[in-house]
């Protein structure tokens, strides 16, 4: 993987890291160490919350869908409808059969529970919806039109506009900046209040519409149509107005549908069976015998679950552009990771102090915290900080040494430090690049000893970067030892990689680095492989070839060059800091911008999937427990011999069916939670999963309908009249 | 020794012999159809019969083939029959009657072997030997060739081409059906079948009478009627007949050849797709079926419930007194898993559980193992069904043998399963609807039910064995039970060999971690469940007027 071949690093996650220390406003990125969430969630998918309340307030809409013109796009549920109406016929027609009223009304019922999966579903996305709308009021834009501006409304901007914002503006369409900075107010989008600077050229030129400039004046190119903007498909995706069927869900469509044939068919034929054995079976237990058999429960929940799966992307501010994504992101066998940010934190931190011969590294760490105190970059502080959790030294401030002559780091000296005099005794501690340490010992006639260099060299060929630190004191000037600067990986990371490897998932890491250190973090962060000196076009390459080996690849993205990668992979997560042209490359985008969200990603993928195959078991499994109760119901009075079939002891034959049917509808609003929340999911190899689900889905499956149907006829019973 | 113990000998040397051929049988039968050479006598079927061996073919071009030769055969076989009386060693048999001879030609085509006309008094020499025993062949050969075209699919990537059809089907009964049916026919002589086609044998019985002995290429028949899972017996009374199963060894040495096919095609698949194992896990959830019914079966007929059978000491009714309950049971249970549909005892004299075993057994699709070809493929559908839920289950999009199994190939599958289900349930309901068919049925009640169920299931699934009692042998049985026998064969073969067209063009995906793994006993177990819940589920309600419905009322 790693290229012999120098390339140029065109843009790399560390230079664009260093770029942008140097903007004045925080810029949340990640650059910034990212709080270890690795370890807070360690790859469990949580769990959304389903308050029951949710139940009651989506009824309307779930009335509304009894529309056959909409029940017929579900087609085992939409057989239940027109089961529903013949049953009512049937009791419309002998109005004093208590027993025709109550399976029509369950059979309602039925229909309404599978609607109101559907409706709670989209409900939690409506709530989010109209928060978006208020950040699309209408706005209007002032579009340059020559030197002159004019006032227009924002829906009448076309693609190639330019229009000026100045501060306490609202964007009014996306596009990017062609001229200034600014300070940008995202939080409509993003719910981050912090603001974000946006400029014109790089990779931080994107701007939103219905986002508020907060400072200075931009000029930007609109580069959406009204209507189409990312705000507007944010709104359609959380309504799941614009929602279709991913290709797993019509393939699992397709065979629910034959199942309800082969099983309308089984029904169907039964009547003429029934008649030669004398025992004629009314209408309406023929359909409640065809509704307990046809998979309602998957049927029901299917919609429900795709819905749910894209919402809990939405809850971790990830917005998936396609269903077809969140499902090739449970496919996902290869994953490339940017290393900064997301397998490191981003900045060299010191790692040790490594003294030469003669010094010991307590000597080290004081005369370098000393050199450091006057560096205020990440990685002076990190020496500082390094000082105090391995030798308990404490940061001693500017103020606190007397006569003390600090020298700042500088670019150009390469080195920092202090001149002291503490009884009486001149001390002049440095700390610095190699070459300008040596050059400063030698300066003063001291002399490097030879492990010192021997030092560098190790830890330089280790991946990392080496500091000297040297003093000149009473016994001259000389080499103390060496700071071990290395990029620091995140905690949890190796344990993560371990998971997804376990899940079948290979890990690739990407970065501008050269292959020695490369090697060095990739070996350390536990992933199986890493691409050094990455150009968006080695990326690319990777990328294809994973591909034409049959593997789906996910990736994530912020810059313009990324596009092409990104548009490549299966699954591409453009950062919400990024340009607008990833953003319109990748299918899903994360508000957050952190890249670490990929695997979280690739586990909703999975549990979607999951979630859809054990309903299904779940639902298949269940017949065998109706069929014991409705077969000897329905002819055990032709054939007595067929009551030994009743082995869950029903009271009566009306009961029997009618219990069937009753556990059939409730047991799709009992399901609607998991539904929605997804199974349970621990990454877990392929093996363990399929028997963990079987013995719960399955095996259960098989059980449950017979505790269930036996307890509600218990219950009916109970109601006069019938008991 | 106890009858028990018997049984349970059997079954073991059985299982032995079958172990014994696995191996080298399967990888012979993927060498003949990976093979790039062709034979001389070959070589010349193809020049006579215009057909290019190594031109590949795109499903459709294959599906044509199989249609078009299966087309032909029919039409040959019709007129063969309807003009017997006209052609040498006709016996002095007049010409069978248009229904029959169309009910007779679509059987053997279609490897049902359903009769409806009794052998040695309907069908002349040649009859029975260019026509019914050439069919024999052939139409066992083109499931197999359907079989491994669908195994190719899997195999190869990025590519339409599934082989030709014309060299799968002539290297099949060349290279495989001719060399063991000749020996297994010397086996069958030395062990006393009987093979002449000289004119019957009036004899003097015992008792003084005079008794006319039919005469036939039978040891020939015999031992293709039960390689190629056919079925169609010279004689009526098929493999009870001494003739054609002269005793115990015989019998145990056709149930060898009903089985030793089907089951070495899954080395064969193994062998083709690359994965021994692969192959493994359907033969263990074909074995598993095959022997839980043969454990199930012989505990019916051996415990035989119900008073009539107690009083009689014993399940006897029906079955040879030569092999007795277990033989006969191992025999049943073989030949409806299998599309086979020979028998060597009449399976509506079973016990109520007995019968409905043998309806069940061709019920589940005739896939453990079933019929040569026809078994693999069917068994390789459920596979897809159930790596289907099962790969859900564990988080991706499911892919089977490194194909994924989208939409497209879910439809074709998902038709595949609804197509027999669909034949043998609407065809009895009508029967049963109708005023006339049901005078056919020998009893009343559910056990007359059982009857017109078990042609339909029958037929629907080719398999081709009756439930003796009805009388199959009227205009209404003989077309309706023709036509549904040829759907029951040719629509699943389209849909099979779309599938395959469908998985060739794929390109394959790696098997990783997370993958399903296909090759382990849970998805061999998953795979016995889902065969078992699917299409256990669909014909329970029928069952429950039948079978179940006469044994649970004893």
């Amino acid at each position: 993987m790693t290229t012999g071949e120098t390339k140029t690093p065109v843009e790399t996650a560390t230079s664009r890291g260093a770029m942008s220390t140097a903007t004045p406003v925080q810029v949340p990125e990640e650059n910034t160490p990212e709080p270890p969430k690795a370890e807070a969630e360690h790859g469990r998918v949580g769990a959304g919350v389903f308050d029951p309340k949710q139940l009651w307030k989506s009824l309307p809409d779930a009335c509304r869908k009894l529309d056959p013109r909409v029940m017929v796009k579900s087609p085992v549920m939409f057989v239940v409808e027109i089961g529903s109406v013949l049953t009512t016929a049937m009791a419309i027609a002998r109005p004093s059969d208590w027993f025709g009223w109550a399976i029509t009304a369950w059979l309602w019922l039925t229909v309404v529970f599978a609607n109101l999966a559907e409706a709670v579903a989209e409900g939690r996305g409506k709530a989010q919806a109209d928060t978006l709308r208020k950040a699309k009021t209408d706005t209007v834009a002032r579009r340059l039109n020559g030197d002159a501006e004019e006032q227009v409304p924002g829906t009448e901007l076309r693609i190639g506009d330019l229009v000026v914002c100045e501060a306490g503006d609202i964007i009014p369409g996306d596009g990017d900046v062609v001229e200034g900075v600014a300070s940008v107010d995202e939080s409509a989008i993003t719910g981050e209040s912090a603001p974000v600077i946006r400029e014109s050229g790089g990779d931080r030129c994107a701007v939103t519409g219905g986002t508020k400039v907060l400072s200075d004046r931009i000029v930007i190119k609109i580069t959406t149509k009204p209507g189409e903007t990312f705000i507007d498909r944010m709104i359609n995706l959380v309504e799941g107005a614009a929602r279709q069927k991913t290709p797993n869900e019509i393939a699992l469509n397709i065979l629910l549908a034959s199942l309800t044939i082969v099983f309308l068919l089984a029904v169907v034929t039964l009547q003429p069976f029934a008649i030669y054995a004398k025992a004629e079976q009314s209408m309406i237990v023929l359909v409640a015998l065809l509704v307990c058999l046809i998979p309602t429960t998957i049927g029901a929940l299917l919609s429900a679950i795709g819905i749910a799966g894209m919402d809990r992307l939405v809850q971790r501010n990830v917005l998936a552009m396609s269903g077809r994504a969140v499902e090739a992101a449970g496919d996902v066998s290869t994953l490339l990771l940017d290393k900064t940010g997301t397998i490191t934190y981003g900045n060299r931190q010191a790692a040790e102090f490594v003294p030469v011969r003669g010094a010991t590294a307590a000597e080290v760490a004081d005369a370098a915290q000393l050199s450091s105190l006057a560096d205020e970059t990440p990685e002076g502080r990190s020496v500082v900080v390094l000082a105090k959790e391995k030798f308990g030294l404490r940061e001693r401030h500017e103020g606190e040494l007397a006569h003390a002559e600090w020298v700042p780091f500088t670019a150009q000296t390469r080195m920092s430090g202090v001149d002291i005099e503490q009884d009486a005794v001149a001390r002049k501690v440095r700390k610095g690049a190699t070459g300008s340490v040596v050059a400063w010992v030698k300066e003063r006639g001291g002399s490097v000893p030879d492990d010192a260099q021997r030092l560098t060299d190790e830890i330089s060929q280790a991946g990392g970067t080496p500091l000297l630190v040297a003093v000149e004191d009473a016994h001259g000037a000389r080499v103390l030892g060496v700071i071990h600067l290395k990029d620091v990986v995140k905690h949890g990371m190796r344990e993560r990689f371990d998971e997804l490897r376990r899940m079948g998932i290979k890990t690739v890491m990407i970065t501008g680095d050269n292959p020695l250190t490369a090697r060095a973090i990739a070996e350390e962060a536990g992933v199986d492989d890493f691409l050094a000196e990455a150009t968006p076009e080695d990326k690319m390459a990777l990328i294809k070839r994973e591909q034409a080996g049959g593997k789906l690849v996910a990736m994530t993205g912020d810059g313009t060059n990324d596009a092409p990668a990104l548009a490549q992979a299966d699954v591409g997560v453009a950062m919400n800091t990024g340009t607008s042209a990833a953003k319109e490359a990748g299918n899903m985008v994360d508000l957050d911008s952190n890249p670490t969200k990929l695997i979280e990603i690739v586990e909703i993928g999975k549990q979607l999937l999951i979630t859809r195959g054990a309903l299904t078991t779940f639902s298949i499994a269940n017949d065998v427990a109706k069929y014991f109760a409705i077969i000897p119901a329905m002819f055990a009075v032709a054939y007595p011999g067929l009551n030994k079939l009743n082995i869950m002891a029903l009271h009566s034959p009306q009961s029997a069916i009618l219990s069937a049917i009753i556990f059939n509808a409730l047991i799709i609003i009992a399901l609607v939670p998991l539904a929605l929340r997804g199974v349970q999911y621990r990454p877990m190899s392929a093996d363990k999963m399929l028997r963990r689900n079987l013995a719960i889905y399955g095996v259960g499956g098989l059980i449950a309908p017979f505790i269930g149907i036996k307890l509600i006829d218990l219950l009916i019973t109970l109601i006069p009249g019938i008991g | 020794m106890s009858p028990i113990l018997a049984d349970v000998l059997q079954v073991t040397a059985l299982i032995v012999a079958l172990a014994l051929v696995y191996r080298p049988l399967g990888d012979y039968m993927a060498a003949v159809f990976t093979s790039k050479k062709h034979l001389r006598v070959e070589r010349w079927i193809y020049k006579s019969i215009g057909a290019n061996p190594d031109a590949e073919m795109r499903w459709t071009a294959y599906l044509r083939g199989v249609l078009a030769f299966s087309a032909v055969s029919v039409l040959f076989l019709y007129l063969l029959q309807r003009v017997q009386n006209h052609l040498p060693l006709s016996l002095g048999f007049a010409a069978v009657s248009p229904a029959q001879a169309f009910n007779t030609a679509m059987s053997f085509v279609t490897n049902t072997n359903w009769q409806s006309y009794s052998g040695e008094t309907t069908m002349s020499h040649v009859t029975q030997t260019a026509g019914l025993a050439v069919q024999n062949f052939v139409s066992a050969a083109v499931g197999i060739a359907v079989a491994i075209a669908l195994v190719r699919g899997f195999a190869r990537s990025r590519t339409g081409d599934l082989g030709n059809f014309w060299a799968d089907l002539v290297r099949c009964v060349v290279r495989i059906l001719l060399p063991i049916s000749f020996v297994a026919a010397i086996v069958l002589v030395a062990c006393g079948a009987i093979q002449d086609f000289g004119t019957w044998h009036n004899i003097s019985t015992l008792a003084g009478g005079q008794q006319a002995m039919p005469v036939g290429g039978v040891a020939s028949q015999e031992a293709i009627k039960e390689l190629g899972t056919n079925g169609g017996g010279f004689f009526n009374a098929n493999s009870a007949h001494p003739f054609e199963n002269p005793n115990a060894f015989t019998n145990l040495f056709e149930i060898f050849l009903i089985l030793a096919i089907p089951f070495s095609l899954t080395r064969t698949f193994g062998k083709m797709v690359g994965s021994i194992k692969q192959g493994y896990a359907i033969l263990a959830a074909m074995g598993i079926i095959w022997l839980v019914f043969v454990i199930f079966m012989s505990w019916s007929e051996f415990a035989h419930p119900g008073a009539a059978m107690h009083a009689a000491g014993g399940a006897m009714e029906g079955k040879e007194q030569r092999f007795g309950v277990g033989a006969s049971s191992l025999f049943a249970t073989s030949t409806t898993l299998t599309s086979t549909g020979a028998v060597d005892s009449f399976h509506s004299s079973f016990t109520a559980y007995g019968g409905g075993i043998a309806l069940l057994g061709m019920m589940l699709g005739e896939i453990a193992p079933g019929g040569t070809g026809s078994g693999l493929y069917g068994m390789l559908i459920m596979a897809i069904i159930a790596v289907f839920i099962a790969g859900l289950m564990v988080g991706r999009t499911p892919e089977y043998l490194g194909k994924k199994i989208s939409g497209r190939e879910i439809k074709f599958a998902a038709c595949y399963i609804l197509i027999t289900p669909a034949l043998a349930l609407i065809f009895t309901a009508i029967a049963m609807a109708l005023p006339t068919p049901i005078h056919s049925a020998a009893n009343p009640g559910p056990h007359g039910f059982s009857e017109v169920l078990y042609a339909y299931t029958s037929a629907a699934n080719n398999n081709g064995s009756a439930f003796a009692g009805l009388n199959a042998n009227t205009d209404w049985y003989n077309i309706s039970i023709g036509i549904c026998v040829a759907l029951g064969r040719f629509l699943p073969m389209v849909f099979v060999l779309a599938l395959a067209g469908s998985l060739g063009e794929q390109r394959p995906i790696p098997a990783s971690a997370g993958t399903l793994r296909t090759e382990k006993p849970l998805f061999a177990g998953l795979l016995v469940g889902t065969v078992i819940i699917v299409t256990g589920l669909t014909y329970f309600p029928a069952l429950a007027l039948g079978p179940l419905a006469e044994g649970l009322s004893s």
